[in-house]
């Protein structure tokens, strides 16, 4: 290992793991230039472990470039830094002086067809990205699964061909987080492992592995555990680490409510070794954050970090429900095709994977989850996924719409309540 | 009303919304009361929304967008619907989050809601139903449709029953 060259972003997540720091990360973009690198500035000057994040526009995201260009030339606003339309020479002038080694940055964009966006990136030096041929298909349109898988297949290429200019690419997989809330969480695990697994097969060496904070703590840590032990036997001989994020449904409405479940964040992450947090606002309820609420974000998530201390005892996470659903999961899906595309293409054809209340064409949508009393993600209806429900928590009826606006804002519900209790045991916490 | 009043009914994001959540809920939502529901998910252009509705003759397409730019989506979306012959007749909504905060307040910019409303329902829409106005409005529009499909149903029961025998 010691001849290649490492990936700087990830060798910064190495370095900081090492001394007791967890990296946090915003998700952070601005339309203009001088807004993105002051963005950058302000949280590479946080009180924190902090990694940059360039986000990507939406017509970036979309491949609708002329709107792009017209949006920039109309001097409009944009959800994001639309990385194929400033030239590269701008863009490199963003990171000038900086990124440097203790303060990577990543490119993070929605893609199924990214090949233009992973170029762009690369030609302004930004060699960590994220995604995935599930992650960034399933959830947000219509592109056939087959094509997104190939869309990643040429991503891959160009990412590996980089190495020729003394660049190690890396990639994170947003397979962790899919549709944000009500996807159990041992399908999770099991589209991120298999994600990470895809990129290997296609000649990644430097990869992350993602987890979307869920509905109930000691569920989140399984799956992370899980996560952990599957990773070390999937990826042997890759530079893996495993990267939580914040909540990313219906968010709570009240400041300490959306604090307080940032801090669950960070320790869930702490007790479980996870090397990175990407973290929410207490904005997120109710509008598109400033760096300034981003900044605080990463302060209270590593003051959070801290005061959970170190990572706690080992535990292998075995045994669990989460771990026994995705290792059938997994194992299922590899043991259909020797190539990792193919195969997951296939799993979702035949409903071996399916995500619950996603409206893809290429998903089966016979999969149904719930949330449990003792707030656990379960299976309500399990289609052809090769897992069962539960048998003494099966719950086999079907959701209203009432009860599906229940579970979308069980967290929001449950964290405004708790926060509204506990108040007076958060110092320097004002409603 | 019995099955009569069942409407078929495609739901349907828009081209620049990827959200899904409002769409599973209007799905279960109709169901709920009653309806078959077809749902075509989020990012949807409005070619292959019209090609899909066609195909699909449904009693009512639900167009739902939540990102500020239902306006915009909307008109594209629906100028791509009514150029379908077969469904210049075809009830045709949009509700949710349709402007940004400066469209939608008095005054700046893009006008008032109403304006807004005016705009989306002379472009084709048949009704338009605002983030503010809540589910009761859309129910009883939903409602009334089912009604009026019940209605024309036992009107042709009544004339075929009427119908001079051989």
């Amino acid at each position: 290992m010691n001849d290649r060259p490492v990936n700087a972003f990830a060798d910064f997540v190495r370095r900081s793991h090492a001394r007791g720091s967890l990296v946090v990360q915003p998700r952070m973009g601005f339309g203009d230039p001088r807004a993105m690198r002051e963005g950058l500035i302000a949280v590479k000057g946080a009180n924190a472990t902090t990694v940059g994040t360039v986000t990507l526009d939406s017509y970036t995201r979309l491949g609708k470039l002329a709107d792009a260009r017209r949006a920039v030339a109309e001097g409009g606003d944009l959800n994001g830094y639309p990385i194929r339309t400033h030239p590269p020479e701008t863009n490199r002038g963003v990171l000038e002086g900086v990124r440097d080694r203790d303060f990577p940055v990543q490119v993070r964009h929605g893609s199924a067809s990214p090949q233009g966006i992973i170029a762009a990136s690369l030609a302004a030096g930004l060699d960590t990205t994220e995604g995935g041929p599930v992650s960034y298909c399933l959830p947000y349109g219509r592109l056939p699964l087959r094509r997104a898988v190939r869309n990643w297949e040429r991503s891959c290429e160009l990412m590996v061909r980089a190495r020729a200019h003394d660049v190690e690419p890396h990639v994170e997989t947003f397979g962790g987080c899919m549709l944000g809330q009500l996807c159990p969480p041992g399908l999770l695990v099991a589209i991120s492992l298999l994600e990470g697994v895809f990129f290997r097969q296609h000649g990644l060496r430097s990869i992350s592995l993602s987890y979307a904070q869920q509905t109930n703590a000691e569920q989140d840590r399984e799956a992370v555990l899980a996560l952990r032990r599957l990773a070390g036997a999937l990826l042997p001989d890759v530079d893996w680490h495993i990267v939580i994020y914040n909540y990313m449904g219906v968010y709570p409405r009240t400041r300490s409510g959306a604090l307080l479940l940032l801090e669950r964040a960070a320790e869930l992450a702490v007790r479980t070794g996870a090397e990175r947090l990407i973290v929410k606002t207490a904005a997120e309820a109710h509008r598109i954050p400033t760096v300034g609420e981003n900044v605080e974000a990463l302060e209270i998530a590593a003051l959070a970090a801290q005061n959970a201390g170190g990572s706690g005892p080992p535990d292998t996470g075995a045994g669990s429900e989460v771990l026994d659903e995705a290792t059938a999961l997994v194992d299922t899906v590899l043991g259909l095709n020797a190539d990792v595309g193919a195969a997951l293409v296939e799993a979702f054809a035949r409903g071996l994977l399916d995500v619950p209340y996603c409206l893809h064409p290429d998903n089966a949508g016979r999969a149904r989850s719930y949330i449990e009393s003792d707030g656990r993600l379960r299976w309500s209806h399990t289609g052809a996924l090769p897992v069962r429900p539960h048998g003494r928590s099966a719950d086999r009826r079907s959701m209203s719409a009432a009860d599906l606006l229940r579970a979308l804002s069980h967290v929001a519900r449950s964290y405004d309540e708790s926060a509204a209790t506990t108040l007076d045991r958060l110092p320097g916490i004002s409603g | 009303m019995g099955t009569d009043a069942t409407l078929d009914v495609i739901v349907s994001g828009t081209e620049s919304d990827s959200h899904t959540w409002n769409l599973v809920f209007l799905q279960l939502q109709l169901e709920d009361w009653g309806h078959r529901v077809r749902n075509l998910g989020p990012c949807l252009p409005g070619g292959e929304l019209a090609e899909e509705c066609r195909r699909g003759a449904p009693d009512l397409i639900v167009l739902s967008s939540v990102n500020g730019h239902g306006e915009s989506d909307g008109l594209a979306a629906v100028a791509a619907l009514r150029a379908v012959p077969e469904l210049a007749g075809t009830p045709v909504v949009i509700g949710g989050k349709l402007g940004t905060g400066r469209q939608l307040s008095a005054g700046a910019g893009g006008g008032t809601g109403g304006e807004m409303t005016h705009r989306l329902l002379s472009a084709g829409f048949s009704a338009v139903f605002h983030e503010a106005s809540g589910v009761a409005e859309f129910e009883r529009y939903v409602a009334a449709l089912g009604a009026e499909k019940a209605r024309r149903a036992g009107r042709v029961l009544e004339e075929l029953r009427a119908a001079p025998t051989p």
